[in-house]
């Protein structure tokens, strides 16, 4: 027996919604549970205290700061190299061998779980360089982690950047490069600021790369040879070892409403950018 | 024209960094891990289930039937779900509509995996305990968790494909008289076919490589699973669980460890680049 083409629709069209709809429940809920019971917690002494008694009492400044310092030495760290990637991948080369080989490194890098990079973080800098547990050991294995991000986003910013601008200036004479400095990287800022900014929300998250490679110590980082415990690996810690479940719920709060933010506004830099040129 | 030459020397240099850290991961976690397996065997080290370190045996298979089959769990509530979404975003749904659900579902990718981790063992675990049995800390719990954490992955590529599919073949199906359902049922998805594959092999190696939601979620116990309700350790909570303190022969098998995990996610990897490449 077939079923009525019209009943058919109608019953998938709804499961499809509802499978939906149950989706974003999932969201909203771990997005409100989440500030229900964090954002009471949040309070400036929260934010700008010494975390004491090993974060059972007093507030996560230490953590905001190192997870600022090694987002920052991972950013400065993988910028160049991704930019960098995308101008040779669009305005130096032709599609081809290289191309592809460049294009297919970058996304098995994407692919490479944190853990792994973890590992290679941990052996690579802090033992066999002799780094130790530290911001710089962090924030260099975390470059590698987003270099993929960078690259990807900023690739798609300079392609969307239209031919006519490259036409006109070297109708004025301008060489490739000024060219690209002067005409197509400004053009394709917002778009590589976005690569950027998913970047920084990627580094807030991460958990597994830091564990090994920055550490846990949770005095105040003052250089790039300190240990330094970001805010996620403070949280994990917190809640798996059931330090102060308040304290946890504070901190994964500031974390996950600032990566939400970031990822927002991203995303809809990227949307105006894209619009603009298409 | 000697300055262009030496900047396109120097992008090209820059252009090669990801390559160069592809290599140098591949290269340092085989020259930590290989010495063990050749040590130890590969046979004694993945055809054996004894994992007891600091007594010599360093036996895998009990964490990579358990990785295997908290991945497949982990696809059968993704799958579907995710599938569902990209279907309603790139054919039902008004455009208005995606215009805010799509960022909106984005976002579940900026969630940090140890807010997972942390809301899986809040709310999930004590539920699976109470009404299912066992510890809650589960094969279950961490299939649950992890097909909400490929979820984003699953959308995002599903979509691509799905709105990359000409519109004409959507026209000439509805010309036909078919409904929209049947449309989306014979002929998108089947064009759409080889991404939508990709998006499940993607969201595959994001599931076997996820550690932080896994370690707190699924309790970490050395043996195979016999049912969902058992506690499970995978390769990666293995490795994260013991780094912090192996030493010596120990910490090669952790790196060991890592070799096997970083075979399966390659192989995942250069099977989706393969089908994205035919297309």
């Amino acid at each position: 027996m077939r079923l009525n083409p019209n009943i058919s629709q109608f019953v998938m069209k709804s499961l499809l919604w509802l499978m939906t709809g149950f989706t974003i429940f999932i969201l909203i809920f771990i997005i409100i549970n989440v500030s229900v019971k964090g954002l009471p917690q949040v309070t400036p002494a929260f934010l700008l205290e010494e975390p004491h008694d090993m974060g059972r009492a007093g507030g996560i400044f230490s953590t905001i700061v190192a997870t600022a310092y090694i987002t920052l030495v991972a950013i400065l760290l993988a910028t160049p190299l991704g930019v960098g990637t995308a101008i040779y991948l669009t305005e130096y080369t032709r599609e081809g061998r290289v191309t592809r080989m460049i294009r297919f490194g970058a996304e098995c890098l994407a692919g490479v779980p944190s853990i792994i990079l973890g590992l290679f973080g941990f052996v690579l800098f802090v033992l066999k360089l002799g780094l130790g547990w530290c911001v710089l050991s962090g924030g260099l294995t975390l470059a590698i982690m987003v270099l993929p991000i960078i690259i990807r986003t900023s690739e798609e910013a300079i392609k969307a950047v239209p031919q006519e601008y490259r036409q006109v200036c070297f109708s004025l004479g301008l060489s490739q490069w000024q060219t690209v400095t002067r005409v197509v990287l400004p053009s394709a800022l917002p778009g590589i600021t976005t690569g950027v900014m998913l970047s920084v929300g990627r580094s807030l998250g991460e958990t597994a790369v830091l564990l090994f490679t920055a550490g846990a110590g949770l005095r105040l980082p003052t250089s790039l040879f300190d240990s330094g415990r970001t805010m996620a690996v403070h949280f994990y810690i917190l809640a798996r070892e059931g330090i102060s479940m308040p304290n946890a719920y504070g901190t994964a709060a500031i974390l996950m409403i600032s990566i939400l933010i970031i990822n927002l506004t991203a995303y809809s830099l990227m949307q105006r950018f894209l619009r603009r040129h298409t | 024209m000697h300055k262009e030459k030496f900047i396109e020397k120097v992008l090209f240099l820059l252009a090669l960094s990801s390559i160069t850290s592809l290599a140098l991961i591949t290269v340092f976690i085989f020259m930590e891990g290989l010495p063990l397996v050749l040590h130890t065997g590969l046979r004694n080290f993945i055809l054996s289930s004894h994992w007891a370190p600091t007594r010599g045996y360093f036996g895998i298979l009990a964490m990579i039937i358990s990785s295997v089959l908290v991945t497949l769990g982990a696809m059968i509530l993704g799958v579907p779900l995710g599938l569902a979404c990209a279907i309603v975003l790139a054919e039902f749904s008004p455009p208005r509509l995606t215009f805010i659900l799509k960022p909106t579902l984005e976002l579940l990718a900026g969630i940090p995996s140890v807010v997972y981790g942390f809301l899986g063992v809040i709310w999930l675990v004590p539920l699976i305990r109470v009404y299912l049995g066992g510890p809650g800390l589960s094969l279950l719990a961490a299939s649950l968790i992890l097909g909400i954490m490929v979820l984003p992955t699953i959308i995002s590529i599903s979509i691509d494909a799905l709105v990359a599919v000409p519109d004409m073949y959507r026209q000439g199906s509805i010309a036909l008289g078919a409904t929209q359902w049947q449309t989306v049922q014979r002929v998108v998805l089947p064009a759409a076919h080889s991404g939508i594959i990709t998006a499940i092999i993607l969201g595959m190696g994001r599931a076997i490589g996820e550690t932080m939601a896994v370690i707190m979620v699924a309790g970490n116990a050395l043996k195979i699973p016999t049912s969902i309700l058992d506690p499970v350790r995978t390769l990666t909570s293995n490795i994260a669980l013991e780094l912090g303190y192996a030493t010596g022969l120990h910490r090669e098998a952790l790196f060991a460890t890592g070799i096997v995990l970083f075979i399966i996610i390659m192989i995942l990897n250069l099977s989706a680049t393969l089908l994205t490449r035919r297309r």
